[in-house]
Order: structure tokens, then sequence, then C-alpha cells
């Protein structure tokens, strides 16, 4: 009943999410009285990779062929299936994301095996394998049983919050066989924002609606952004409007994000804007309507201009560091 | 070219989620049903490439007959036959599963999908089809064009995106801007209630059950801080709710 997380590498290290997952796969192993093994593809030193031993991992699978270099998800899930094999992995864990929600989905049609996505707790193993996940964008949650012989679970951010053991894992090559047509796509080219936060990642998040006006009013929100190295984030309008990349709208239609601070600045908190933010641990709204309908999902509140507002919460931001 | 599109049928977001028969059921009394808003720009875009260069295309749900109505919109919004497996969709490996044996039928050159479901998110269910059939899948496509039976397309990645191209057949997850939604004409909604819908049994078994819904504890009241005394939030969010 060996546990197998799926674990992704981000500029040479292990991302914080697939931390998180090592250690809610090593809480799960010591329920169960197995170990965790976790499977990074990519480019990573070993030393960077035994840190999942930090976290809770016994071992670390490494697969590191040039081929794997561009994330692939149907060959990372060929990677994942015969490390799933060798181990005799039966839970398969990952912090669910684009890419793993692929990799997951590919190598469970393999394997036969129920994927259980936005995880929130531990399973209750007390009768069977019980699950509650988030359903409804957060609106409720399901308790779930699983019956497939093999399981994955791709768990919500911020379900656990890892203690560091200060053990290291021991790392080893894997290197299953990868054949030619599972790399019939070409990618012929990617664009990529560096050196911002990670938003699906990122513990902080300052975000902005139409009520900021427009993409030249937006320094103010970057600058308080910046002063907290807060990833940024806006509403679908503000998207459509090409004010702000696709990729940093969330709600329904775009990222679903659960930091520990979001902070929402001149967004009207529409419903399909809630979905994507209200498993939030603290949510923040700065808006000049004080009816408009976010302050009912807020834990704090300013009704006021936030370009009157932003500079002084980076000022005292600064202030604090 | 053939084109399957699978549609799933959910609350509207703005629905309010309330349970019956001991917190066991969802109480669908007053909840208003639509195609996922992914399925529908999946649904969107083959029509698109319908009017663009002839197509087929079939519409899948995996449901029971609640769905109907939203089966019916799909074909009035351009599809020309529709399927519905007759079974309450539990879990993702068993509604791809079902997808899967549709597919295998039809032979489908593009089988285009939403990104996710929005009431579970799961988006897995294209990965399991593509693996079960043995052909890529690739999700989220913002941009999708087919030429000379290649896909090029424009997928979002994780803080930017992607373009590539991949030879059919293939699964895709769609998300918007890969078409504008359509909304059915009159013509449309005639001619839908003749299209062919045909329902066929399920086949394998769920490998999940819900055991018990729940709700999110309400939330407390929003502290109000005022705007002249802004800087005051930050000491809040650093010694009361301890985030910074
Ligand atoms: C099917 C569907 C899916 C959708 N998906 C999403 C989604 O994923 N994400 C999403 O965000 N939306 C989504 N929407 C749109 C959503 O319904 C709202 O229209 C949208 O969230 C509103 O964006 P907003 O709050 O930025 O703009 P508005 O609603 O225009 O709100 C602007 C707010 O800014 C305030 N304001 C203005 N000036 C100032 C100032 N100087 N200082 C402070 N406050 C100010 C105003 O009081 C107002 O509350 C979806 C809609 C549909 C129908
Ligand atoms: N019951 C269903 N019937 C038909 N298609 C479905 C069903 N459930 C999911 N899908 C398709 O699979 C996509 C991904 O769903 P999911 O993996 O459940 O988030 C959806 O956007 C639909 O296109």
């Amino acid at each position: 009943m060996a546990i197998l997380v799926f674990t992704e590498i981000a500029d040479g290290a292990i991302k914080k999410s697939s931390l998180e997952a090592i250690y809610y796969g090593a809480q799960v192993a010591e329920k169960l009285g197995t170990s965790v093994t976790a499977l990074a593809i990519g480019k990573a030193d070993s030393s960077e990779l035994a840190i999942a031993g930090n976290y809770g991992a016994s071992k670390v699978l490494h697969a590191n062929d040039a081929k794997l270099e561009t994330p692939n998800s149907m060959a990372y899930a060929k990677v994942l299936v015969e490390a799933a094999n060798a181990s005799g992995a039966k839970v398969i864990i990952t912090a669910k994301s684009s890419l793993a929600d692929a990799v997951t989905a590919r190598a469970a049609g393999t394997l036969k095996a129920a994927v259980v996505g936005n995880v929130v707790e531990l399973p209750d193993l007390s009768n069977g394998f019980k699950v509650k996940r988030s359903i409804f964008t957060g609106k409720a949650f399901a308790d779930v049983n699983v019956t497939s012989d093999i399981k994955v679970l791709a768990i919500k951010k911020n379900v656990v919050s890892p203690v560091e053991s200060g053990n290291a894992a021991s790392v080893e090559a894997f290197t299953p066989a990868l054949a030619e047509n599972l790399f019939t796509a070409k990618v012929t080219e990617t664009v990529k924002a560096t050196g911002t936060v990670s938003l699906p990642e990122a513990d902080l998040v300052v975000s902005g609606g139409r009520g900021m006006k427009g993409p030249e009013h937006w320094q103010p929100l970057l600058d308080l952004a910046d002063a907290l190295e807060a990833a940024t984030a806006c509403s679908k309008p503000v998207s459509d409007l090409d004010w702000r990349p696709h990729h940093e709208h969330v709600g329904q239609t775009g990222v679903k994000v659960s930091p520990n601070l979001y902070i929402a600045c001149g967004i009207s908190g529409a419903i399909q804007h809630l979905a994507g933010v209200n498993s939030s641990k603290v949510i923040v709204v700065i808006n000049k309507d004080a009816d408009a309908p976010f302050f009912k999902a807020a834990d704090y509140g300013i009704v006021g201009d936030v370009f009157e507002v932003l500079p002084k919460l980076t000022k005292a931001v600064k202030e604090l560091k | 070219m053939k084109i399957l599109v699978c549609i799933s049928s959910v609350p509207d977001t703005t629905s309010k989620i309330s349970f019956t028969d001991g917190d066991t059921k969802l109480n669908k009394a007053g909840v208003q049903y639509i195609i996922g808003p992914y399925d529908d720009y999946a649904l969107a875009r083959a029509v698109e490439l319908k009017e663009k260069s002839g197509a087929t295309i079939t519409v899948l749900n995996v449901g029971e007959a609640d769905a109907e109505p939203q089966i019916r919109k799909a074909l009035a919004i351009g599809a020309d036959d529709a399927i519905r497996v007759d079974v309450e969709p539990t879990d993702s490996y068993f509604v791809a599963e079902q997808i899967a044996a549709v597919a295998k039928e039809g032979n489908y050159d593009l089988i285009l999908m939403g990104r996710e479901t929005s009431d579970y998110n799961s988006g897995v269910v294209h990965g399991i089809v593509g693996e079960i059939l043995g052909i890529p899948s690739f999700s989220p496509v913002m941009q999708l064009d087919i030429e000379g039976g290649v896909a090029k397309m424009t997928r979002e990645i994780e803080g930017g995106k992607e373009i590539l191209e991949a030879p059919l057949p293939l699964v895709l997850g769609c998300q918007e801007p890969i078409a504008e939604w359509k909304i059915p004409n009159m013509r449309g909604i005639m001619t839908a209630r003749t299209k062919p819908l045909k329902v066929i049994p399920a086949s394998g078994e769920a490998l999940t059950a819900t055991d018990k819904y729940s709700l999110p504890p309400a939330k407390g009241p929003c502290k109000m801080i005022p705007a002249d005394e802004a800087e005051k939030l930050i000491e809040l969010l650093h010694k009361e709710a301890k985030v910074l």
C-alpha cells in the first residue's frame, strides 16, 4: 500500500505545492503504516530533490531524460505509471495544477484509478477510504468513498501545514523506456512570464478589477504586490479588455486560488469571481461602494478609493519589514 | 471530419446549493441546469469548424434524463445528432470510460470537451479518455485550427501559453477565447426537436460514491477599517489574522 507523490519541479527545485503534497502523503502513509516515494520529472540537482525527505518522503525517483525537459502529459503519465508499478503504489497524490491534472488523468486511464480532485482533508480510513473534497467551486463539500484498487488524490493548496523533519530522502535515477509516439505533438513556441510570483502557488495575492480604471493605473497595485512579494491577479473583464494577461484572471472561468491572503482592489465580487477565490484563508476588499457584494465574503474591508488606499498599504508593508 | 463534443449538465454558478435526504443528495429543486460553460466553448468551436470546412457534430452526455434540455440546446446550437449514456455521472474515470466506449464506436477525428466541469472542477476526463483511446490529449486549449489533419493550438500553461501542433485524432479540453458562445436561433430550436437523440446503457462500474454533503461554515462579519486609517489593515493582517 505504498504511496507515490507526483512532484513538480520549477526552476530546478521542488515546487512548494508539491512539498505540501509530499507532507500530505507522509500523513496518509503514517496512517497506513507505509512510506512515501516522490516522483520528480525534469532537471534538478539531487541535493534539491533530497529536500523531499524534510517533508516525509523516504525516496525520490528522478526521471531526468532530456526528452522530458518540456512537460508532456503523455510521457509524464507513462513515467508515473511505471513508477507506480515499480513502487507498488496504491495511492497517488499530487498538488492540483494544470500539469498534474493532465498527467494523473492519463495515468488513471491506464491504472483504472478513481481520481478525486480538490481534496481538503486527510482521508478517513476507519471504514474504507473516504476523502472530503470541495465541490461547486468552494460552495460545498462531499465526503467520497473511493473503491478503486488504485486511488489518485489531487489536494488543494493549504490543506496541510508542513512541519519539517530535517531528514533527507535518497535520490535514485529512474529511466523508463519512452516510445517515440509519446512525442507526436510539436511545441513551436512557449511564452512565459518570468520573474513574477506564480499565481496558483502564491500565498499572497493582490487582485484588481474594473475599479482600477485602466492598465495605465496598475502601478499602485503592482507596488503593493512587490512590497508583499505577492502574485497579481485580476477579474475577468480586466483580462477580456486586455488590461492584464488572461492567465491572471481568477474565477469560474479562470484560475482557482486559495492563498492565505487575497486582496481585492476595485472588484465588485460577482458570484463568478468569488468561485475562484472563496477558499482563500483571509479576504480583504477595497471598494469605494459600501454596498459592493464582495464585502459579504470578506474578512476585512475598506470603503474607499483604491488609488488613495493602495499607497498607504504599500507604505505600511514597507514599514513592517 | 467527425467531431464528438462532450457536454456536462451542471447547476448554474449562481445557484444556491442545498441538500436533501439527510444530506446525501443534492437538492435539485429550484436549481437551474446549464451546459457546462467550458463545454459551451467546445461546442461553439465545433460549430465554427463545421461552418468553415464542413464536419458532422455528435454531442454526448453521460447523465440522466433531466440533462435532455441541455442536449436539445446543443442540437439547436448546431450539433447534428446526440447520444446520452443513461447513468448518473458519479466519477471521472467512470464518465471517461463511457465516453471512450462511444468514441471507439464512432471513430471521431476530434473529441472536444470543456477544460473542466463547473461543479467538480476536476479537469481530468479528457486525459483519461485520451489514454484509454491511446491518443494525445491537451487542455486548456484557447485557440484551435485544423489544417490538413493537423491541429494547430494555443494552450494555456502556468504563467503563460504554448503554441503547438499535433496530428488528429485528438482529445481537447477547451476554454475561452477559443470561440464565442452561441445562442440558438428559432430555426435551430425548431430543427433540434427532430434531430436524433440516442439513449444507450452504461458499461462498467462507478469507482466512487458520495456518502454525505456539507456546506462550509458561515463567514464571520467583515471587519471594516476607515479609509483614512488604511495602514491599520496591515497591522491587523500581521497581528490578528497572522497572514503577514
Ligand atoms: C458565465 C460567466 C462566467 C464568468 N466568469 C468570471 C470569472 O471567472 N472571473 C470574474 O472575475 N468574472 C467572471 N464573470 C463576470 C462577473 O459576472 C463580473 O461581471 C465580473 O467579475 C466583474 O468584474 P469587476 O468586479 O472587475 O468589475 P465591476 O463589476 O465593474 O466592478 C468594479 C468595482 O470597482 C469599484 N470601484 C470603481 N472605482 C473604484 C475606485 N476608484 N476605488 C475603489 N473601488 C472602485 C466599483 O464600486 C465596483 O464594485 C463571469 C460571468 C459569466 C456570465
Ligand atoms: N457527464 C458528462 N458527460 C459528458 N461529458 C462530460 C461529463 N462530465 C465531464 N465531461 C466532459 O469532460 C470535461 C472535463 O470534465 P471534468 O474532468 O469532470 O472536470 C467537461 O468539460 C466535459 O466536456
